[in-house]
């Protein structure tokens, strides 16, 4: 399978006060299109900062970032913004939906950045809801649904402009083991039977066994592929 | 447009709150309504007809007679087209509530007053008729006044001869002004001069004052000062003004509304700008990780701050926008419980109006936007 995501010597720094901290030292990474990669490792370990430069939310301070063969490392924050529209669909711990509005709203928000008309948005963001298990909960708030239920509103909002690519993290961080499993599921049915690629960030080695592979970090460096 | 739910969606999070800021908003502009209804309707407007006008009366105080003998010199004085007279009765009709103008005029008075319609066969019965009497248009309207009726008015300054309080007068006829502008002109009633002058027990051949009109009103100025000059140093010394002038000076009598309005506002203006602008930082503020949501899913920079700047602008322009329509029923009522149309809420009020809202919109609304705008999502996404 050819590359969807490639990373060449990434290095990721912030500044705290007078000191640099280095987050990120020099990652090589490779990810295929179609691919389900767990990041796992123990917390500062820089996997959240790793995903977040994936998905383009974040910039690197050294190194190149290729996705869909496009080098985003070198965008400003406009085209970076319209890119991710079109690319990335994120899936969060805490879900993030928009409390005001209802799962059909919430979902069809990436649509408003698009061309569509009000009726097409409108059916996208029903068959996103479909696909998720929900059609029937389309009107209802987010403080009306389960956590798990939030999590599938989130997911439908997340594939909804059909990106390449599912950047998650943490998903079932917030659900129990049984919901967990569920959410799951799901994404492993998204990457299967729409050839989804995702990278996951996780603690959870129940929810990573669902992934094709898993990826280490350990202070800011790529320790190893697992199973 | 299709941003709109969005937006709306921002506002209605804290439904009590939005509903409190927007009732400011409203109470705010209603009293800018109202208050520049007031302030129009004591602006002294400039008229073509009113710059040809000049008012004669005495230099001690308005209230004092002029010499009805002055007449024949102002009528010598070059540049002087026609000369009318006027004054002021104060009579009152049935009760003290029911004020209004009158004053006895000269009979070319009307002459001098274009600006009012008056049909051809109601002037020649007021020129024929002694105990003639018209009233405006208003005030027909709000007294049911109709030509033929005879209107009694308490005299309060002017007793008459005949020991009787009660001065009758045969209503001829109901005028109109040409513009709309001028309708508060509408709620006065004028009679004949020489009916009140042979009646009144005492100031018989004195006039309140004079109307002059010039030939050529760029030589008003030089034609006011001749005036003067010729009863300078006399036992009944003028003052001569534009009518504007005139107008003017009675205005001032009460203070200077535009100030005072301007003053009213500006203070309630900026009380709203500090409470709606800490309530809409603070919306903003609770808001922050929603906000980072939208940047992730692609929301540009520019499109969040306008996503917070048109919160901001649909508050101040739903609130404005009632404020003043509240401001225009207001100044209905105000004008039929005062002086008819006198009072309203005008296009020149609503334009103010919306620039206020503009600006208000715009300077609550900005300073959150220019920080929901420059947020980092990475560091906004963990401030949940």
């Amino acid at each position: 399978m050819d590359n969807l995501v490639s990373l060449r010597g990434v290095t990721k720094s912030y500044r705290r006060g007078k000191q640099n901290i280095e987050v990120l030292h020099g990652i090589d990474m490779d990810i295929a299109g179609g691919d389900f990669v767990a990041l796992m490792g123990p917390s500062g370990s820089g996997k959240t900062t790793l995903l977040n430069l994936i998905g383009g939310l974040d910039g690197a301070s050294a190194g190149s970032i290729e996705v869909a063969g496009t080098r985003i490392d070198r965008m400003d924050s406009g085209e970076l913004a319209r890119w991710r529209a079109a690319n990335i669909g994120f899936v969060f711990q805490f879900y993030n939906l928009l409390p005001m509005l209802s799962a059909q709203k919430n979902v069809e928000l990436p649509l408003l950045l698009t061309r569509l008309s009000g009726p097409d948005r409108r059916r996208n963001a029903a068959i996103a809801l479909a696909l998720v298990g929900l059609e029937d909960r389309a009107q209802h708030r987010p403080g009306e649904l389960s956590g798990g239920q939030e999590q599938r509103v989130a997911i439908a909002r997340a594939i909804v402009s059909d990106p390449k690519i599912l950047v998650c993290d943490e998903p079932t961080g917030d659900l129990d083991r049984h919901t967990a499993d569920e959410i799951m599921e799901l994404l492993q049915q998204l990457n299967r039977e729409h050839g989804k690629t995702i990278v996951m960030v996780t603690h959870d080695p129940k929810a990573a066994e669902f992934a094709h592979r898993q990826l280490h970090l350990d202070k800011g460096t790529l320790a190893g592929d697992g199973p | 447009m299709k941003f709109l739910p969005l937006v709306w969606a921002g506002l209605m999070r804290k439904k009590a709150r939005t509903l409190l800021t927007l009732l400011s908003i409203i109470v705010a502009f209603l009293l800018f309504g109202m208050l520049d209804a007031v302030r129009v309707a004591f602006t002294v407007r400039d008229s073509l007809e009113g710059a040809s006008r000049l008012v004669v009366s005495s230099k001690l105080s308005i209230i004092q007679p002029l010499p009805y003998a002055d007449l024949a010199q102002i009528q010598r004085v070059p540049g002087v087209e026609q000369v009318a007279f006027a004054n002021w009765f104060g009579g009152i009709y049935q009760d003290r509530k029911n004020f209004f103008a009158n004053f006895a005029v000269s009979p070319n008075y009307l002459d001098m007053y274009p600006e009012f319609v008056l049909p051809e066969e109601q002037q020649q019965a007021f020129l024929k008729t002694r105990t003639a009497a018209i009233v405006g248009a208003n005030l027909a309207k709000r007294y049911n006044f109709k030509v033929g009726d005879r209107i009694p008015l308490q005299a309060t300054i002017f007793p008459h001869k005949n020991g009787d309080n009660t001065w009758t007068f045969d209503l001829v006829g109901i005028f109109r002004t040409r513009e709309a502008r001028d309708r508060n002109q509408e709620d006065q009633m004028i009679f004949r001069y020489d009916y009140f002058d042979e009646g009144r027990t005492f100031g018989q051949g004195t006039v309140g004052w004079y109307m002059v009109k010039v030939s050529d009103p760029g030589r008003a100025q030089e034609v006011a000062q001749t005036i003067d000059r010729l009863f300078a140093n006399s036992a009944d010394e003028t003052k001569t003004q534009t009518e504007k002038q005139f107008n003017l000076d009675f205005v001032k009598q009460i203070g200077d509304i535009g100030l005072i309005v301007s003053s009213i506002m500006g203070a309630v203006f900026f009380t709203i700008l500090l409470l709606t602008g800490n309530t809409m930082s603070q919306a903003v503020r609770e808001r922050i990780p929603e906000l980072a949501v939208l940047k992730t899913i692609g929301f540009s920079n520019r499109s969040v701050l306008w996503l917070v700047l048109g919160e901001s602008l649909l508050l101040a322009a739903v609130g404005g926008s009632l404020g003043l329509l509240l401001a225009m029923a207001g100044a209905g009522a105000l004008s039929a419980a005062f002086r008819g149309g006198a009072f309203a809420v005008g296009a020149q009020s609503w334009l103010t109006g919306l620039m206020i809202m503009t600006v208000l919109g715009v300077a609550v609304g900005l300073p959150p936007a220019w920080r929901a705008m420059r947020l980092r999502i990475v560091d906004a996404l963990v401030e949940r």
